[in-house]
């Protein structure tokens, strides 16, 4: 083939990523399976009649077979079409959970977004600090800062600053409940805090894993040398090992991003700020099946696609995982 | 200084410097006398009985005898209405009364001592299906070890707590269904370290003369193996158990713990969130009892981690 072994093995990562997430998604689909009983009776109660029983099953398309269903939920979920909400259901339907989860993403994902974008500098400049002082006091400070935030549950963060920030000095509102006709600066104002709380763990997790990587990177025998050819500490560091270890640094904040995905849904609730998280602890609480395997499914995309993404990187980052491809 | 003078104090300086990093390099080898093993946080690693590890076993015992004592220390029932809602601070109630009037200082100790078993409990399953069927992924032959490592690669492309909460609304909530899912789930990373201690094991003369004398794979696994990779296990176990709790407390938090009335230290943070609202600080203090374990915990397995190989072993990351 004409193609080049880069992009060849770019594209055996993807299609790894793919099927992974087809795994992800039959997991997700047939732990349902496993329960006992009937789903059916389950949403109508005890009390309903057979025939009410009977019609809802026709209706779910629970009398095809486990397989069927599955192939039909994924083709649906491909195509934005995530199956009816169990919640205020009757015989006859219900309201579409894509209708339900499409909103509330959007706001999950630029809560997101905006975290990443406080850790993610944050991180790599706290974590080249430390290991540029490494053993000294800075690096003494911040490792230590990190054992504790890394050990703070997110609400235990949010709830400190909504005190003090929001309560005691009066600095910040403390819930993060939007609307849309109020003007965009109150509800920036609004998405500080989450925003903040967050960033903390994930900036404690990055940079711990940096500040590893980089010291490591300091042992090897090219950076002696660097040292032996008298460079200052300052032009070693970001001119020697800094672009050596792009790669795994990369590795690093795609990976620990993931922690956004299990911290949104905790500071969403902190904060009574309506994405898709929250939707999928009232939807645990409710056991609104198909709510939960939808939103399941979009946080597993969003987590496979961005430990995808440190794959690309990490390759496109080394040359010698290029020539390597070639074989 | 002269430019001469500048060279030369630099030659003289970075002879030194490689020194260093010789000593560095060297330290980080498996030649180095373990007690002198920098610690992956860059503090230094502690021999037992040092001033700091005595100090965090002594805070770690004492957390632990009031959460096992918790019936006998508590002023007041678990469950018992004492007064009206969130009444204030007072020489009766310690810390106040929570939203249905309940004592918050003994409902801290009940909750602590449930937070603390469910954790325990939830460590001890994953630790029993982790290490069999990773010693059985490692000892029992190829296709046992393809099928086992795939199955629980798969269920590692997930956050534990996204499939957690899928279980939780699945199997619905309660101690039991807590305790079942967390520990299967934190099998996980328990399988993953077991086999690789035990691969290593496995290439090693003494299994190939068990094997060769035709012991039983049972007898190799538990007997041979288990013995030799017991002490990195032990480490991973309190790193295990500081994962498990905060998982377990955020699900509390999340609504999702134990069934009311009984108390555990992530409800009582739910339970009692209004009070934040008014400036009050009580709902903290079990969040903050919560960060405090799971900081002496793991500053503990920091002081006391002296096999550097478990950390080369050992991967980290979202969800572990």
């Amino acid at each position: 083939m004409g193609m080049s072994p880069l992009v060849r093995m770019i594209i055996r990562r993807l299609l790894l990523g793919a099927m992974t997430l087809v795994v992800v998604s039959a997991i997700i689909f047939f732990s349902v399976e496993l329960l006992p009983g009937d789903f059916a009776r389950a949403i109508l109660g005890q009390n309903a009649t057979e025939e009410a029983v009977q019609a809802l099953r026709e209706a779910l398309g629970l009398n095809k077979s486990a397989v069927v269903r599955y192939f039909e939920w994924l083709t649906g979920a491909l195509q934005g079409d995530f199956g009816l909400s169990f919640s205020g259901r009757t015989a006859d339907g219900g309201r579409p959970v894509a209708a339900i989860l499409l909103p509330r993403l959007g706001n999950t994902f630029l809560l997101a977004l905006l975290a990443a974008l406080v850790a993610v500098p944050s991180a790599l400049a706290l974590g080249l600090l430390a290991a540029r002082y490494r053993g000294r006091w800075p690096d003494k400070i911040i490792t230590f800062m990190a054992l504790v935030f890394m050990a703070m549950p997110e609400f235990l963060i949010g709830y400190v600053l909504i005190t003090w920030l929001a309560v005691k000095w009066r600095l910040l509102p403390s819930l993060a409940t939007l609307d849309p006709a109020r003007p965009l600066l109150e509800q920036a104002e609004r998405l500080i805090l989450p925003t903040l709380t967050l960033s903390f763990v994930v900036t404690a997790h990055i940079l711990r894993m940096t500040r590893a990587s980089v010291v490591e990177t300091f042992g090897k025998p090219w950076m002696e040398m660097a040292v032996l050819k008298g460079l200052p500490p300052r032009y070693r560091l970001l001119h020697h090992a800094l672009p050596n270890t792009a790669g795994p640094l990369a590795n690093i904040v795609a990976f620990n991003l993931a922690w956004l995905i299990t911290g949104v849904v905790v500071t969403e609730t902190v904060f009574v700020y309506p994405g898709a998280g929250r939707l999928m602890v009232d939807a645990v609480a409710a056991r609104d099946i198909p709510v939960v395997q939808a939103c399941a499914l979009v946080f597993a995309s969003v987590y496979i696609g961005l430990n995808l993404l440190a794959d690309i990187v990490t390759i496109l980052a080394n040359p010698r995982l290029r020539t390597e491809a070639a074989t | 200084m002269s430019a001469a003078g500048e060279r030369f104090a630099r030659i003289r300086r970075i002879p030194r410097k490689v020194r260093r990093w010789r000593h560095a390099f060297l330290l980080r080898t498996r030649f180095r006398p373990s007690y002198s093993a920098p610690a992956k946080h860059g503090l230094k690693a502690a021999k037992p009985g040092s001033l700091r590890v005595l100090v965090l076993e002594g805070l770690l015992g004492a957390i632990l005898i009031a959460g096992l004592f918790a019936p006998l220390l508590a002023p007041y029932g678990e469950a018992e209405i004492v007064g009206g809602p969130f009444e204030p601070w007072s020489a009766t109630h310690w810390l106040g009364t929570d939203q249905l009037g309940r004592d918050f200082f003994s409902r801290l100790l009940f909750g602590l001592r449930n937070s603390l078993g469910l954790a325990i409990a939830a460590t001890a399953l994953s630790f029993l299906i982790g290490v069999n069927l990773g010693l059985l992924a490692a000892s029992g032959g190829r296709l046992v070890d393809q099928v086992l490592s795939r199955l629980v690669d798969a269920l590692m492309a997930l956050p534990a707590l996204i499939f957690a909460l899928v279980m939780l609304a699945i199997v619905g909530t309660g101690s039991f269904q807590l305790v079942a899912i967390i520990g299967l789930l934190d099998s996980t990373r328990v399988f993953r370290l077991t086999r690789a201690l035990a691969l290593r094991e496995t290439a090693l003369d003494y299994v190939e003369a068990a094997r060769l004398r035709g012991e039983h794979l049972p007898w190799i696994m538990w007997r041979e193996i288990l013995p030799n990779i017991r002490i990195p296990l032990a480490a991973e176990a309190g790193m295990r158990f500081s994962f498990v709790f905060l998982t377990i407390a955020t699900l509390a938090f999340l609504g999702l713990g134990l069934q009311p009335p009984a108390a555990d230290l992530g409800s009582l943070v739910r339970e009692n969130a209004q009070l934040i609202t008014y400036g009050d600080i009580t709902p903290l203090i079990p969040a903050a009892l919560i960060a405090a374990i799971a900081l002496i915990v793991n500053l503990l397995i920091d002081a006391l981690e002296q096999d550097r190989d478990v950390l080369a072993l050992k991967e980290e990351g979202p969800g572990s």
